[in-house]
């Protein structure tokens, strides 16, 4: 079971009841230490050196905090989302935070002793211990204060950054009480805010990194600068399995200049050299003969993704049962209106604009210092220590701030570059920064599984009556934590786990392995089965005669949250509109609806579509997201522009096709994403229902594609019901 | 080989076909002109030459001797260019931020040339892909400085 989806399910219903005691007992982390060098305090001498690796959060003598946030900044905006929780209950401003990424290892395991950032879980899982790591310290201030006052911690009260005891006027910056703070126990049960009086939680604060971000300071991975380092470029052979035999003309690129010796790694070759383009340079000039090496996923040279499209369409076999309610296959067999189709997702690639890169350092102690962009920084160690032979306590991890991210970079052997960094920087004996071009990413990026579901369904005249889903394939999570069929999530999840009320349902799985080097894309499985699913409830709403919107109405009956959400993102798009209609700039549109329910909170969409010149265009894209409860409304609508904007990408233009063993696409240019001019308005509302708190960045995504392609439909008469839309034709 | 970069003459000794965007990065330092494709693609790397948008990844270094060069780094020297920035902290762009060096100086070369552009101009000159999609307040921004 994948730690992903055993948080999913751990946390998918409830929020995560993190024990306090636990948290603050088992990482003794909860260090108030002030800036370097301490005033002294009485009494005592100053302590040397804060103990700042294991510390959360350092409250020092200017009043400043820095707080180490258990998660990655990748765009998503978590670095401002966590000082906004821990400034609510200490009662300090955001802006007085700076947030940096907690290293590896120490105590900030808080999803039950490990954490990733990823499967939209960060917010969720670091709200509550976000707020007590707050208001413990807040109570230690306030706590210091009263003994230097002499008083009782209950008459004394916090407005921001200052201690006040207003019986006296006495007033004390949190600054000039952070060193005696650090020396009181850490209380049992601090208590938290009434979220009546939140003062920064659920307001739209300014991101903290948009001005370093919108003049080139931020630096990422690929910008890591080691004294003495070179730089290595590669060149993975064309098809996973293949390695090099030889490089023919080795002595000449090793005479190029700059170079500073080829490398022969494990189905690659590399020329490490002063500069990265001299590196580039001369690999690309490398002539290099493949021969048939050792792979644990070879690509068989025969492998075409077209091929295996058709494989899944026909695949039989055992059907592990995911969900079952009443009498799916009696109630088809005796149904008058019953329809079948097949629908399928391609593999995509996840193409975030920063290539991926490894710096590797060895010390002359032993240790491995490592510099790389990670989504899982504790499951990295581990993984970078049995590549260097060395163990986990011998390897630094430097984790950058990620330009982008998407799901690109967990750990899937084959996908990650520090384990060729890790053998050049040995091989050199000097820190080596490797970089891969674009094009060595397409050609080992573990892309989002090609995937593929067969539907059978009855439809009368109150609506659907009977589903029966075979959805086929493999997903990420059996591939890295061994999930087994009909218990791997993200499998099937999109149509599994939908919240329509379909009385004789059927959901299986049949498990077909991938030979693809398969990974996590945003939204997971989601990004393709809510497609799938959505887009088969439209025609079954067809086959009885029904309006799709107000046929999902009706299957919602149940849920008053659904029902609610699927009427605001009506209201909100001006009202359902069924038909085709004429626009004001006179092209003839049609709009499309859809929902779903991923990480834990729910979306509605409707899209809006025309075509032109054969060419599917989106205009507007409306999204009505509940996630429960939020904490920065701001950084929710960006998720929101990020979603609709990756959802339609790939339901329009996005495919990494498969043949002879390779992917056809090396770069942008044969691999589309969304161009700027064809990003639709997006009009978002934010639904607070006070469901437990859901996930943000993945769940505006899925219900996108099925709302474009369901429009299609209505505006064409064509179903598709495989993406992307762009290698169909509209003319 | 003599380059004129921000206000400054290098003096670089490359290869002369050596792409623009590595002088700047590998023999300059500075690192905020970004490598997204290589292929003139994604226009992370995008630099002025003077003053036009330019993907420096597919730009010989020799092509631009004599040239007055300018990164992302002293983009707000400019009055269009402190405007410009201004607008994307005041919108919140970012996300992750990687593409975002090279939407600034699309967006300073746009309202350089035009102050008012209409929809037309800014689907002409801002053609940088952003994976995490904010497009719209890229737009959103560009606007406000036309405004202003």
């Amino acid at each position: 079971m994948g730690v992903i989806d055993q948080l999913a399910r751990r946390l998918g219903q409830a929020p995560v009841n993190v024990s306090r005691r636990g948290f603050l007992a088992g990482s003794g982390a909860l260090v108030l230490a002030s800036a370097l060098p301490l005033r002294p305090v009485r009494g005592q001498e100053a302590a040397a050196e804060a103990p700042a690796v294991e510390a959360f959060l350092e409250l020092r003598s200017d009043g400043t905090a820095l707080l180490r946030s258990p998660f990655i900044e990748g765009g998503q905006g978590i670095f401002t989302a966590m000082a906004q929780i821990v400034g609510e209950e200490l009662d300090l401003a955001p802006e007085n935070f700076s947030v940096e990424i907690a290293p590896a290892g120490g105590p900030f395991g808080i999803m039950g002793g490990y954490r990733l950032t990823g499967g939209s879980m960060s917010t969720r899982t670091g709200y509550p211990v976000m707020r007590q790591l707050g208001a413990a310290a807040r109570a230690m201030l306030v706590e210091a204060a009263a003994r230097e006052w002499c008083v009782e911690a209950s008459e004394l009260t916090t407005e921001p950054g200052v201690v006040v005891h207003e019986g006296s006027g006495r007033r004390a910056a949190y600054g000039d009480l952070a060193a005696a703070a650090m020396n009181l126990p850490v209380p049992a049960a601090p208590a938290l805010k009434d979220p009546a009086d939140f003062r920064w939680i659920g307001t739209a604060l300014p991101r903290m990194d948009v001005r370093a971000k919108s003049t080139g300071q931020q630096n990422y991975a690929i910008d890591v600068e080691v004294e003495g380092m070179l730089l290595a470029a590669l060149r993975h052979a064309p098809r996973l399995g293949l390695t090099p035999a030889s490089v023919t003309n080795q002595a000449e690129i090793e005479a190029m200049r700059g170079v500073h010796s080829v490398q022969m790694l494990d189905g690659a070759v590399a020329v490490v050299a002063e500069k990265f383009w001299q590196a580039r340079r001369a690999i690309d000039a490398a002539e290099i003969d493949w021969t048939e090496g050792e792979a644990q996923w070879p690509m068989p040279a025969d492998f075409s993704s077209a091929a295996f499209r058709d494989t899944l369409a026909g695949a039989t076999g055992e059907v592990v049962e995911v969900e079952a309610a009443g009498d799916a296959v009696g109630t088809l067999e005796a149904a008058e209106t019953v329809i079948e189709a097949t629908y399928d997702a391609p593999y995509v690639a996840h193409g975030q604009l920063e290539p991926p890169s490894a710096t590797a350092r060895f010390n002359e102690d032993g240790t491995l210092d490592l510099w790389m962009p990670c989504q899982a920084p504790e499951m990295f160690v581990g993984a970078a220590a049995a590549a260097a032979g060395l163990e986990a306590s011998q390897i630094n991890l430097h984790q950058q701030v990620l330009g982008g991210f998407f799901g690109r970079h967990f750990l899937y052997a084959t996908a990650n570059p520090f384990p060729q960094a890790i053998a050049l920087a040995k091989a050199v004996g000097r820190p080596v920064k490797l970089i891969w071009t674009r094009e060595e990413d397409f050609l080992r990026d573990a892309p989002r599984p090609l995937g593929l579901a067969r539907f059978r369904g009855a439809v009368g005249p109150d609506g659907p009556t009977a589903l029966q889903v075979e959805v086929v394939g493999e997903g990420p999570t059996q591939r890295w934590y061994q999930a087994p069929p009909g218990q791997d999530p993200s499998a099937t999840e999109g149509i599994s786990g939908k919240s329509y009320a379909i009385a004789n349902t059927h959901i299986g799985q049949i498990f077909h392995a991938n030979p693809a080097v398969i990974g996590y894309w945003r939204a997971v499985g989601h990004s393709m089965h809510d497609f799938m699913y959505e887009g088969f409830l439209d025609e079954l709403a067809q086959a009885g005669g029904l309006d799709p919107f107000e046929m999902r109405l009706s299957m919602l009956s149940g849920s008053e949250r659904h029902r609610r959400l699927l009427e605001r993102v009506g209201e909100l798009s001006g009202g359902w509109t069924p038909g085709p209609f004429e626009a004001e700039d006179g092209t003839t549109r049609a709009r499309g609806v859809a929902m779903a329910s991923p990480f834990g909170s729910e979306a509605a969409v409707i899209a809006e579509v025309s075509v032109d010149g054969g060419e599917v265009r989106v205009h507007q894209v409306w999204v009505a997201l509940d996630p429960g409860q939020v904490v920065n409304p701001s950084t929710v609508e960006a998720q929101v522009q990020s979603a609709v904007a990756l959802g339609t990408s790939q339901t329009l233009v996005e495919e990494l096709v498969y043949e002879n063993g390779e992917p056809t696409a090396s770069n942008f240019d044969m691999y589309p994403i969304l161009r700027p001019d064809q990003m639709p308005q997006v009009h978002t509302a934010i639904v607070e229902s006070g469901a437990p708190m859901g996930g943000v960045g993945e769940p505006g995504l899925p219900a996108v594609g099925p709302a474009i392609v369901n429009a299609v439909a209505t505006l064409t008469g064509q179903r598709i019901r495989s993406l992307p839309l762009s290698k169909h034709d509209f003319g | 080989m003599q380059l004129n970069i921000n206000g400054a003459t290098h003096d670089v000794d490359v290869e002369p076909d050596t792409p623009l965007l590595w002088v700047i990065r590998e023999e300059l330092g500075l690192t905020g002109t970004k490598y997204g494709c290589g292929i003139a693609q994604c226009g992370a790397c995008t630099v002025l030459i003077d003053g036009v948008a330019t993907r420096s990844c597919v730009t010989p270094a020799d092509s631009v001797a004599g040239l007055e060069i300018r990164t992302i780094e002293t983009v707000e020297e400019t009055e269009i260019g402190r405007r410009v920035v201004e607008a994307w902290v005041e919108n919140e762009v970012a996300q992750c931020g990687y593409c975002q060096s090279g939407q600034v100086l699309a967006a300073t070369a746009l309202l350089s040339d035009i102050p008012n552009p209409t929809d037309a101009d800014i689907d002409g000159a801002m053609t940088n892909l952003c994976r995490c999609g904010t497009y719209n307040k890229i737009r959103a921004a560009v606007r406000s400085v036309s405004e202003a």
